[in-house]
């Protein structure tokens, strides 16, 4: 879409992921959620690739369908040209290392047992990835790559900060020299100052190593300093997709509008004049009929409570799902 | 080094807490004392324990026997040092046994889920639901009393026991993110339960362990009562009650003191278990 011809590193093909709530005693009653419904998108190579949409709205379990952590309902995950979807334990195991995850979370992320050497040290002995004399070598490397020094390696991470543990993260998913990193509110849990260090970090990872990123994250602040491309999630659905340029400049979706406006501009000059949003996200175990946002949307019409909009692609790479634009 | 480092962290914490317990102490050096008393039992033990010197039964305790002597004539202290070994090597034994399998089933179960978590753990209720001495009874009854099949009964009472003890913590763990993290690296299951999940329930397992062995010393004490435990002359703590109870009038002491050493073994192994389990309770740990 990107006006290049090259393949895409990831494509994602109409990622289904439901999940089953039984509730209730003796009579249960089941539920459905439908965390992920009809997703599609790809990422290029070299390139950050942006999810943002509010909490509940599907966005993380994307991320972990993608890496198959959880097993999708239907739809394919082609990697380059492979269908994770389809392989076997076997096979899955050996194309985790072209795929990695950074967790939101860098506390419960590393387990408190161990060490930082022992945990980056264990996946490259697992997967006899080198001499096993070489691997201290390379972890220590590995952890001066991403800003800690070689005498972290003896240390537990109750030792560290929620930054340099982040660190340690990105260095865990850096072990096998992976094409893609899934970033899943990788900066979320951190104070803005240390926001800052680790996304120049992933940045200059990105180009030193080419890697590409499924950025996930609630902040579009940072969405639009990190991403080139973004798509927008609501309760499962993608609403809107297209550049940063495109979604935050000129955005066309009434909830990526909202969105916008709803996130601060750092000039106290500027007077602001916050669109307030009606009412909270709906439940996802019943989303409203119709458009999942009409009953927030300020410019909702009859139709938006009948059926739900069609993805339009509006060329450049550009898709919108609402019907003011049908 | 890197391991010892580690050991030594863990260890030096766990002495703190440990230490902060002054009964556990007295728990930890009790069964130690008495398990050096087992295990030297053919070096302490003044006379052999099936001797019998028949002029001199139902001697009361005197310098020559110091705990007196039983109907057959046999010391008293000897029989019960040696009945300290047949009791430490059946509760030790089966508690291992029960241990390994308990844990292993449980662990598995937690970590899998699904059908075969219910199916598992189904079995094991229903291996729960039939009382530990009734449990020695039938297999007693089936395969005849022996050590060894006193040490199945007991283990196949405990396995259940264990592996509640195991699933719940695997199933904690299972959903912590480092858990996911590993699955990401792509490790295998066996790898994420050995060495991930299984240092979280090793704590709690030891506790059980302390505390189970008690209830099979015991357990064996009343079986060997009941005539169902190892067959005599072999000296044992219950089947000395046994013996002497026809003389208990007489001569207290023959079934006096066994008793009184069950329960040493018992006060003692649950005092250590209460201590290590706020020793390795990570939520007691930081409590005054």
């Amino acid at each position: 879409m990107k006006t290049s011809t090259k393949q895409p590193l990831l494509t994602v093909n109409r990622l289904t992921k439901h999940f089953h709530i039984k509730r209730g005693f003796p009579k249960s009653v089941s539920y459905t959620v439908k965390a992920v419904d009809d997703v599609s998108f790809h990422v290029n190579r070299k390139e950050a690739f942006g999810l943002a949409g509010e909490s509940g709205c599907g966005k993380s379990t994307v991320g972990r369908c993608v890496l198959r952590l959880i097993e999708p309902d239907s739809g394919q995950v082609f990697l380059q040209n492979t269908d994770i979807t389809g392989l076997n334990n076997q096979e899955l195991r050996s194309i985790r290392k072209k795929m990695q995850i950074i967790f939101q979370d860098p506390y419960s992320s590393l387990n408190p047992r161990r060490t930082i050497g022992q945990t980056l040290e264990e996946p490259m002995r697992v997967h006899k990835l080198c001499e096993n004399d070489n691997i201290r070598d390379i972890v220590i490397d590995l952890l001066e790559n991403v800003g800690l020094s070689a005498g972290v390696i003896d240390k537990y991470p109750h030792e560290f900060s929620g930054g340099q543990r982040q660190r340690v993260g990105i260095a865990r998913a850096l072990l096998f020299n992976p094409e893609l990193i899934v970033a899943d509110e990788a900066v979320s849990a951190l104070d803005v100052s240390i926001q800052m260090q680790i996304l120049q970090l992933l940045q200059n990872l990105k180009e030193k190593l080419s890697l590409s990123y499924l950025f996930i994250s609630h902040d579009l602040a940072v969405v639009r300093y990190f991403c080139q491309r973004v798509a927008i999630m609501y309760l499962g659905k993608f609403v809107e997709l297209g550049s940063v340029s495109q979604i935050f400049d000129e955005p066309l979706h009434p909830y990526t509008l909202t969105l916008r406006n709803a996130s601060p501009i750092p000039d106290p000059s500027i007077e602001q004049a916050f669109a307030q949003l009606k009412g909270e996200v709906p439940s996802p175990i019943s989303p409203p009929q119709g458009c999942h946002f009409h009953p927030r949307c300020a410019k909702a019409k009859d139709i938006c409570s009948r059926e739900y909009p069609k993805w339009i692609e509006l060329g450049k790479g550009r898709g919108v799902a609402c019907h003011l634009y049908g | 080094m890197n391991t010892i480092a580690r050991f030594k962290h863990f260890g030096t914490e766990t002495y703190h807490v440990f230490n902060r317990n002054k009964t556990s102490w007295i728990g930890l050096l009790l069964l130690t004392m008495l398990v050096l008393l087992a295990v030297l039992a053919p070096v302490i033990a003044p006379y052999d324990p099936v001797e019998q010197h028949i002029i001199q039964r139902l001697e009361p305790p005197s310098s020559q026997f110091l705990l007196g002597t039983d109907y057959y004539g046999r010391d008293v202290l000897s029989r019960i040092i040696w009945g300290c070994r047949v009791s430490f090597i059946i509760g030790s034994v089966s508690v291992a046994i029960a241990m390994f399998f308990g844990t292993i089933l449980g662990s598995m179960a937690g970590y899998k889920g699904g059908y075969f978590d219910a199916f598992v753990m189904g079995v094991m209720d229903v291996l729960m639901s039939i009382p530990t001495l009734l449990m020695g009874l039938l297999i007693v009854a089936i395969l005849g009393p022996s050590q060894a099949n006193l040490i199945i009964a007991l283990a196949l009472t405990m396995i259940p026991r264990f592996a509640r003890i195991a699933r719940a913590p695997t199933i904690a763990a299972k959903s912590k993110v480092y858990v996911e993290a590993c699955q990401a690296m792509g490790f295998s299951d066996m790898r994420i339960l050995v060495v991930h999940i299984f240092p979280n329930i090793f704590g709690e397992l030891m506790v059980m362990g302390s505390m189970w062995m008690a209830t099979a010393v015991r357990t064996e004490a009343a079986l060997s009562f009941i005539g169902l435990g190892v067959n005599p002359p072999t000296a044992t703590l219950g089947g000395m009650i046994r013996e002497g109870f026809k003389d208990i009038m007489s001569a207290p002491w023959a079934s006096l003191y066994p008793g009184l050493v069950i329960l040493l073994i018992v006060f003692a192994a649950n005092l250590l278990g209460d201590g290590l389990r706020d020793a390795l309770d990570p939520k007691l740990r930081n409590e005054k």
